[in-house]
């Protein structure tokens, strides 16, 4: 109980989600991250229409992290509630990660779908017309959050680029557009060429970076938001272990999300909740305590 | 890892449908593993590994097309081997192969053979042209064959070549999903190894595109027990590249 956390109103047995875009196009997988202790699970991100996404190579090790260009592949949200469903006998919450190209398509998708709360993509690197060439424009991401939050009733979360010259502006248009909460960061834009041909690795050409790399940026970003917002921030980028949790947790994150380390270890969720738990009593804190504690120090 | 680049030494015409690709890079290999091949500017596919150094490969689509165009002195980009491979076990054993679904099937016999272990398989094709690796079952035992058209062995499915499964200590198969489902229906579940095939991305499973059910095909597979995969969709639908469901 110890860990238990309530953010924009879901209740949560620990703090530690699944992120978007990780094991998440089937109920099935979805659940088996939810039964590997995860707090909540999120959603692979469902558009308007099925989608292949991006010739392979879409992902590749890197040595400091992972290279992405997935193309949000995805079965729309014609074909997306019955995963929601099935993710649902888990028993914890379900957030559906949505994206699309206007604020039109974002309320479409939102309105149709049954979730426990929705996140919305405004943050993919690698992808025309959607995810972070709408999120690196503060008017669109107000007017996209704002058509979503009319036409659902959950709590909406905005997720949040780091590709940004100040990420700040974009986690306040998100919050004058009413969001709940913000979620940062989305991969930070990357590439990889290979020395025996020229070639760039992934199929995109370019993509973005997750995994260990990128942790020091999210810290950061997380840190600003922090101070900046008066809504929740969601920590997400390279969380390898539970130390980098609490860090995140200090930084000013009410909850975070894991995505690249659930490759290696499945049970990540369940081996950082004991860890973490451990660490509070040995230290004699709570969640609450360790919470935004770097602004305070 | 990053794809390794991999200089094609050899090509073998196995079938008029089938080629191998021996390449100068070898890899420490558990039968049934595989590698994510990269054929620059194409695409990247899962291709099993018959050999430490070499993939073999059916002309299906646009990406196997452009690998038929490449020969000697070519190269191409390889990560992996990724997953699990087959558990091999001692005494009798139980191979069954559809079609080009030998490739991974042929090093296991190898090994098992050069083990002690009494090795059957079964090996189907549409037509005497398109059997893979005969010699190689030869070698490590006994081999029957079945032809959908007749020209050799038993005039229709490798299915209908199992008779007596229980004398055996483990099956292994590898082939359409179709056949193997009705050989799952045939035998002992838990006495059965199957490897499958699903659309893959990642290849490390991070992304979840192969997933079956919750099992990840390319992380936590390709090989399963016949008993994990009783409780799961196999053999009713798989999932194409955008994640929908496709019936079998």
């Amino acid at each position: 109980m110890m860990l238990a956390a309530t953010v924009t109103g879901l209740k949560l047995k620990n703090p530690m989600m699944l992120a978007a875009g990780i094991m998440g196009t089937t109920g099935g997988s979805l659940k088996r991250a939810a039964q590997a202790g995860a707090g909540a699970v999120v959603t692979k991100s469902i558009g308007i229409a099925p989608k292949a996404g991006h010739s392979n190579p879409s992902m590749v090790d890197v040595d400091c992290g992972y290279l992405n260009a997935m193309g949000l592949p995805n079965p729309s949200y014609k074909n997306f509630q019955e995963e929601i469903d099935k993710a649902k006998e888990s028993e914890v919450p379900v957030i559906a990660s949505i994206f699309g190209g206007s604020a039109d398509e974002f309320s479409e998708i939102a309105g149709a779908l049954c979730a426990d709360a929705f996140e919305l993509n405004v943050s993919c690197p690698h992808a025309r017309g959607y995810g972070a060439e709408i999120g690196t424009d503060p008017k669109l991401v107000e007017e996209i959050t704002h058509a979503v939050k009319s036409a659902v009733n959950a709590p909406v979360w905005v997720k949040l680029t780091p590709n940004v010259t100040d990420i700040k502006s974009i986690g306040l248009a998100a919050q004058r557009g009413g969001a709940d909460a913000v979620v940062a960061i989305n991969t930070v834009r990357g590439m990889a060429i290979d020395i025996e041909s020229g070639y760039p690795i992934l199929g995109n050409k370019f993509g973005g970076i997750s995994g260990r790399a990128i942790k020091p940026v999210a810290i950061k970003c997380v840190y600003d938001l922090y101070e900046a917002l008066d809504i929740p921030v969601i920590g997400v980028g390279g969380i390898s272990d539970w130390k980098d949790a609490v860090e995140f947790i200090m930084a000013g994150a009410r909850a975070v999300q894991i995505g690249s380390a659930v490759g290696e270890n499945i049970d990540i969720f369940s081996d950082i909740s004991s860890c973490m738990d451990a660490f509070l009593t040995e230290k004699e804190w709570t969640l609450d305590d360790i919470y935004g504690m770097a602004h305070e120090v | 890892m990053k794809p390794v680049n991999a200089v094609i030494t050899k090509v073998v015409d196995e079938t008029p449908t089938i080629r191998t690709f021996f390449f100068d890079t070898s890899f420490e290999l558990i039968p049934g593993q595989f590698v994510m091949v990269w054929i620059r500017g194409v695409d990247e596919i899962p291709m099993a590994l018959p050999y430490e150094n070499a993939i073999t490969v059916q002309k299906v689509g646009p990406a196997t097309s452009a690998l038929f165009e490449l020969g000697e002195c070519d190269s191409i980009g390889i990560r992996g081997p990724f997953g699990n491979g087959f558990d091999i076990t001692k005494g009798r054993i139980l191979l069954v192969a559809g079609g080009v679904g030998a490739a991974p099937l042929a090093p296991l016999a190898e090994k098992a053979g050069s083990a002690g272990v009494e090795v059957t398989t079964l090996l189907g094709a549409r037509t005497n042209d398109e059997i893979l690796f005969r010699e190689r079952f030869e070698a490590a035992g006994d081999v029957r064959i079945a032809t959908d058209d007749g020209s050799e062995g038993k005039h229709g499915y490798v299915t209908q070549l199992i008779e007596d499964s229980k004398k055996y200590s483990q099956i292994y198969c590898c082939g359409p999903e179709n056949m193997m489902k009705k050989v799952l229906d045939m035998v002992a579940p838990s006495k059965a190894q199957f490897s499958l095939h699903r659309y893959i991305k990642c290849g490390i499973g991070i992304c979840g595109a192969c997933c079956v059910d919750g099992l990840r095909v390319c992380k936590d597979g390709p090989v399963f027990s016949g008993e994990v995969l009783k409780k799961t969709e196999f053999g009713v639908y798989r999932r194409n590249e955008c994640g929908e469901r496709v019936r079998f």
